[in-house]
């Protein structure tokens, strides 16, 4: 059993402790916006906030967790999708199977958050996520672009 | 879009019948709000259809069919352009829904070939889209045009709205779409010319961002269905190996845990409440295998055996012309080199998945496949029903690059779980590791490959042999005619409109020595144009260095009769400032290749440090399509193309040990990140009157273009793949 504040609200969730965040918040609490891609925390498919920190939830289990960290999914990241950087996405058009974008953007915008002006190479050496469509380009250009600089394309 | 027709009312109500009164459990809005008409106009459960490919509701908004799957290619946002386009359509009316493969199946396949792969979403299924969007037009038309009691001639339409220009009447699609319906369809439909279009050719924003951008875009991996279970499975990780016994006693009290089931011979599978407690106790199952006769079969064995096929007096001819013995013999220098190109992993972001639910009666599959067609195959054969007691639904896939196409092993496993618990739907979604060790893989071959010239270094012959594997011998075997797999000359062939070996070279024999080991090939992004790219691109390059002529204009000569081959090179050339200094510790590469129908170029600009630590700073690519539906998801294609490209040239490799793939998952399996990736500047050159693919050609250039460079940088020439085996640091 587990106690979670997830998106603004504490959920009571039934699973053993050992049970990695990720499984919780798609199978229980039932959001999947957060992806499974390896379990093993190289992809970065399953990123979510912890009290605003990029966190890979395939590889902690909910054990780890209690009610006074807020955790943040896709779903949670703005209540209309409105975040500048799925604004700027959407602008830039960059997902295009689209299954590590969630991942994508949570990673971006815990990197904002700590560094609103970010270099390309902050975001390059900060964004480890995979895609295997590659849309790498277009996701340093929409997170340039919305932190209000130039679109770079390298 | 609806991305999941699949779970429309249809669905929906065989799903509620099979189940009881469940509620659908699927998180997205708006599902089920838009049915395809099961049987068309005739149906009336939802607005009439005006064919086939085209549904107006009466507030005018457009339901463009889409045949082909949405893998992340743009496809479906440039189909239904092309459709759009030829209805004349309000294109902010207009969204997305797929037919199933059962509708297809029972309406004689009024959409024709659903299989989405080698780059032909758009250019195989153009003309008869665009006939589909100009015979609803002309229908649409001609009903207004009989409401009026006007001739037709007097009528035109444009952005949803027929106006009688007479009189200047006007009405709007969706007032007369259910007359239109019920028109007989026109036999002469014209086609517009491209260069008139004004929605096809435009970079359109895509159809399907939003979603993918709030956690909102449903996958196979995110399915849930009323009363669900979860699979999670283990074939035998020797390929010809299966399951000897498993101790499901071990496992039956763990939490959630329902059933343990044999998969066929080879796989154990744990069905439980959820996927992780179905993984969890997996773990924990004792499975004893039998590995079978390939259980000594190791990476090195493999070469062996490719290497010995080089040499080998037999071999299939993909491209002959002179005698290229004689003018390697007579040669006045004679330049020879061998390459080699691994087993790769597909890699998919979301692994396999489908979820089954089967009853003695019918049996449906959701999944997510680039072929629903193949799946629904598949589904039959395994729940031992005809396919028209099957459906399958096609939901949004994370990934295909050719592993959701050919073979849908994934699906037949599905039902056979399914088929163990009649009447319950359950999912089965595939571990990294599964996905990993039992993949389709890019065929393994080896190269060599003889030049002969001249005492000019004019390139007077060209001997190349491919030893190694057929993913058309592994998969599709009865195509095989006289030991021939034509597809492994993808890029090399004498002519046509597929890939046309560009080069003039007077004596030429590239052959090719079938060994196939028993890991099993698949069709993978770019296929065998990736390797044959390398070989022959690189060899290029060997041939103008040891020519002494410059790698651009020693191409250019041999190009002298292919002039898209050569236009695509010169642009890439001339904006890759070619012939001019390259930046400080910079050097350059060129490749280019047909493939896939289109012509494709690359210039790449790398650094190496003393320290042999590679750096890809940018490739600068161009193509030519022919025709360009929509440029700036061609664009995304060619950036898309080089991350796959130089993921597979710099790390892409699974090694074979025990008979078995050894890489499990990305920490062995590296791929491309963002750190490593090169800035990309995509030239588009459509010089029109042809239909060419753009989702793989590009893959092909990337690898040799860089080798190329590297080369330029170092001197050294790495002929083995990838490129992570490469000594790169300075003598």
């Amino acid at each position: 059993m587990a106690r979670l504040n997830i998106n603004g609200r504490v959920v009571d969730i039934a699973v053993e402790d050992d049970t990695p965040l990720l499984w919780a918040i798609r199978e229980q609490v039932g959001l999947t916006g957060t992806k499974y891609g390896c379990g093993v925390a190289q992809c970065g498919a399953c990123t979510v906030h912890v009290d605003g920190v990029a966190t890979r939830s395939c590889s902690t289990p909910v054990s780890a967790f209690d009610e006074n960290q807020k955790i943040v999914t896709i779903e949670g990241l703005s209540p209309d999708g409105s975040h500048p950087l799925q604004r700027a996405w959407v602008a830039l058009d960059v997902p295009q199977c689209g299954y590590c974008q969630s991942g994508m953007i949570m990673a971006a915008a815990a990197l904002l958050a700590a560094n609103p002006k970010p270099s390309d190479a902050d975001i390059r050496g900060e964004i480890t996520n995979i895609c295997r469509c590659g849309t790498y380009n277009r996701v340093q250009a929409a997170i340039k672009q919305a932190a209000g600089g130039n679109q770079a394309n390298g | 879009m609806n991305q999941i027709a699949s779970l429309n009312r249809r669905g929906f109500l065989q799903v509620s019948a099979a189940l009881g009164a469940f509620t659908l459990g699927i998180r997205v809005p708006e599902a089920g709000a838009q049915g395809v008409a099961p049987q068309g106009a005739a149906q009336g459960a939802t607005s009439p259809e005006v064919n086939a490919w085209v549904v107006v509701k009466p507030d005018d908004s457009i339901i463009i069919r889409i045949a082909r799957s949405e893998m992340g290619q743009g496809t479906l946002t440039g189909l239904a352009q092309l459709v759009a386009e030829e209805l004349n359509a309000d294109w902010s009316k207009v969204s997305t829904e797929y037919p199933t493969p059962g509708q297809n199946l029972a309406r004689n396949r009024a959409w024709g070939n659903m299989s989405t792969g080698g780059s032909r979403g758009i250019r195989e299924s153009h003309e008869v889209v665009r006939k589909g969007g100009a015979a609803a037009r002309m229908m649409l038309v001609e009903a207004a045009a009989r409401g009026w009691g006007v001739p037709v001639t007097e009528c035109r339409a444009a952005n949803s709205t027929i106006t009688h220009t007479p009189s200047g009447r006007t009405t709007t699609y969706g007032k007369v779409a259910e007359a239109a319906a019920r028109l007989t369809p026109p036999t002469d439909i014209p086609l517009r010319d491209p260069k008139d279009w004004t929605i096809a050719g435009k970079p359109l924003p895509r159809l399907d961002t939003v979603d993918k951008t709030n956690g909102k875009q449903v996958y196979g991996a995110d399915l849930t269905l009323p009363g669900m279970l979860n699979a999670a499975i283990r074939d035998c990780p020797v390929f010809g190996g299966k399951v000897a016994s498993f101790d499901a006693a071990k496992v039956a009290g763990m939490p959630g845990v329902k059933k343990v089931v044999p998969v066929g011979e080879t796989a154990v599978a744990v069905v439980a409440d959820t996927w992780w407690r179905a993984k969890t106790a997996l773990d924990a199952l004792p499975i004893t295998w039998d590995n079978g006769p390939n259980a000594q079969v190791s990476s090195a064995s493999i070469a062996e055996v490719l290497k010995a096929g080089l040499e080998a007096p037999e071999a299939a001819i993909g491209n002959r012309a002179g005698d290229a013995k004689a003018a390697i013999a007579g040669a006045a220098k004679r330049v020879e080199a061998t390459y080699g190109y691994p087993f790769q992993n597909h890699a998919t972001m979301e692994p396999m998945n489908a979820t089954a639910l089967w009853t003695p009666e019918r049996c449906e599959v959701w999944t997510p496949t680039q072929n629903g067609e193949a799946a629904l195959a598949a589904a039959s054969e395994a729940a031992g029903l005809p396919p028209n007691k099957c459906e399958v639904y096609k939901i949004h896939l994370g990934g295909g690059f050719g592993r959701r196409g050919a073979v849908h092993d994934w699906v037949r496993q599905a039902v056979d779980i399914a088929k163990q618990m009649p009447g319950t739907p359950v999912k089965l979604l595939w571990s990294r590791e599964e996905d990993m060790i039992h993949g389709r893989y890019h065929p393994i071959t080896q190269c060599k490959l003889t030049g002969a010239l001249d005492a000019q270094g004019n390139l007077t012959g060209l001997a190349m042999r491919i030893s190694g594997q057929s993913i058309v011998a592994g998969i599709f075997p009865q195509n095989i005619r006289d030991g021939r797999d034509p597809v492994v000359f993808q890029g090399l062939s004498p002519g046509g409109e597929e890939g046309a070996f560009g080069y003039a070279i007077p004596n030429i024999l590239i052959d090719h020595a079938m060994r196939n080991p028993h890991v099993p090939p698949g069709f993978w992004r770019g296929v065998n144009l990736n390797q044959n790219a390398v070989y022959v691109e690189c060899f290029m390059d060997e041939l103008a260095h040891a020519a002494g002529k410059d790698p651009l204009e020693f191409r250019r000569a041999l190009l002298k009769n292919s002039p898209k081959h050569l236009a695509v090179l010169n642009a890439v050339a001339e904006r890759g400032g070619w012939g001019q200094p390259a930046p400080e510790g910079r050097a350059r590469g060129l490749a280019q290749i047909m493939g896939f129908g289109s012509y494709v170029a690359a210039c790449a600009e790398v650094s190496v440090s003393p320290a042999g630590d590679l750096t890809i700073h940018k490739i600068t690519a161009a193509t030519d399509p022919g025709h360009a539906v929509n440029p700036q998801q061609i664009a995304a294609q060619v950036e898309g193309s080089f991350v796959y490209g130089l993921s597979a040239a710099l790390h892409g490799e699974c090694t074979v040990a025990e008979g078995r793939i050894e890489q499990e998952n990305f920490d062995t399996y590296s791929v491309m990140r963002m750190a490593e990736m090169p800035a990309v500047e995509a030239i588009l050159m459509p010089s029109g009157g042809f239909w060419g693919g753009v989702g793989e050609p590009t893959i092909a250039v990337a690898a040799p273009a860089v080798l190329n460079a590297i080369f330029a940088a170092t001197g050294k020439r790495v002929r083995q793949l990838p490129l992570k085996h490469a000594d790169l640091r300075r003598a």
